[in-house]
C-alpha cells in the first residue's frame, strides 16, 4: 500500500519570552513578568481584537495565541481543520486557582469563569469557536512532547479523511512556566512529516 | 447610589475582565447583556456569585438575574433594597 507523504506546513513556537512563527521571529517580551503579562502584550502585538480573549484563562490564551500567530500568513484552513493537542501539566494553573477558591468553608465562593477553564481541552473550543473549526479534535496529557503520538494521530486523521488538516502539538503551563509549540499538518509545503521532524522542530 | 453604580461599573469590569472598557463607556442604562455590553451566560452565573459575594444577596433562583441585570441603574437599586452587607 502506497503511504502518503504529509507535509509540516508551518509551525511556531512561543517560548523564552518569543514568539517564532517558521523560525523566523515574530515578537519579543523585553520585560520581565507574569506569562499574564506576556500573552497580553502578544495580544497588542498581534493586533487582534477578540474581546473575549482576555476571559479566557492562561492555558487557553497561550494555545489562541500560538494558532493566531500561525495562521496569521497561512492559507486560511476550512473548517475540516483538526485539533490534536498535548501538554504535561493539564489545567493545573486554573485548578489551583480554583481549589484557593474552595478551600475555605467559611469564604466559599468559587468563580464559574474559572471552573468552566478546569479541563485543557477547553483549548481547543477556544481555538475551534474562533476559527470555525468543526474537525475532530483531541488533548492528550503526557509526561513529554510526544512526536510520535503526533505523528501517528495526525497520519491518521489525513489518511481516512477525516480531517483536511491537522493543528498539532503542545500547550503546556504551570505556575509561571509556558512552553507551547504548534504545527499544521497537511499536504502542502516542503517539510515531510515524520517523526524525527517534528521533535527536532519542537526541540529548535 | 452614584456611588454604588460606580462601585458595581468597577467591579464587573475587573470580575468579568472586561479589560478594553472603562468606567465612561458604561452608561448607567446600557443593558448589561445582548447588544449592550455583550454579557454571556457565564458572566451571569459570576454576578450571581458577586451579589451573594459582596452583598450578601443569594438569588433564590438564578431567573430572577434575568431582570436584575438588565442594566447597573437597575441592578443598583436592587441591590439597595435587598443588601445585608
Amino acid at each position: 500500500m502506497m503511504v502518503e507523504d504529509y507535509k509540516i506546513t508551518s509551525f511556531c513556537s512561543i517560548k523564552d519570552n518569543k514568539v517564532i512563527v517558521d523560525n523566523k521571529v515574530l515578537y519579543v517580551h523585553e520585560e520581565q513578568g507574569t506569562v499574564k503579562e506576556f500573552t497580553k502584550a502578544i495580544y497588542k502585538s498581534l493586533g487582534i481584537k477578540y474581546p473575549k480573549f482576555y476571559k479566557m484563562d492562561t492555558l487557553c490564551k497561550l494555545g489562541f495565541l500560538a494558532t493566531e500567530a500561525l495562521l496569521r500568513n497561512a492559507e486560511k484552513p476550512d473548517n475540516q481543520t483538526a485539533l490534536v493537542l498535548s501538554n504535561r501539566s493539564s489545567s493545573l494553573a486554573t485548578d489551583r486557582i480554583h481549589q484557593e477558591s474552595i478551600a475555605n468553608k467559611e469564604d466559599y465562593f468559587p468563580s464559574p469563569a474559572v471552573f468552566v477553564y478546569t479541563l485543557p481541552n477547553i483549548v481547543l473550543g477556544e481555538i475551534s469557536i474562533r476559527h470555525q473549526f468543526k474537525g475532530e479534535n483531541a488533548f492528550f496529557v503526557s509526561e513529554q512532547f510526544d512526536a510520535k503520538l503526533l505523528t501517528d494521530y495526525s497520519r491518521l486523521l489525513l489518511d481516512t479523511n477525516k480531517a483536511s488538516n491537522v493543528i498539532c502539538g503542545w500547550v503546556n503551563l504551570d505556575s509561571n512556566k509556558y512552553d507551547v509549540f504548534l504545527a499544521i499538518i497537511s499536504r502542502k509545503g516542503n517539510t515531510i512529516l515524520t517523526e524525527e521532524q517534528l521533535n527536532k522542530l519542537y526541540h529548535t | 447610589m452614584a456611588d454604588l453604580q460606580l462601585e458595581l461599573k468597577e467591579k464587573i469590569i475587573e470580575q468579568l475582565s472586561l479589560e478594553d472598557i472603562e468606567v465612561s463607556d458604561i452608561d448607567d442604562n446600557d443593558p448589561l447583556f445582548g447588544d449592550g455590553l455583550g454579557l454571556d451566560s457565564i458572566d451571569a452565573l459570576e454576578l450571581i456569585v458577586l451579589l451573594e459575594k459582596d452583598y450578601g444577596i443569594k438569588l433564590k433562583d438564578p431567573k430572577e438575574g434575568k431582570a436584575i441585570f438588565e442594566s447597573i441603574g437597575v441592578m443598583a437599586a436592587y441591590i439597595e433594597n435587598n443588601r445585608t452587607k
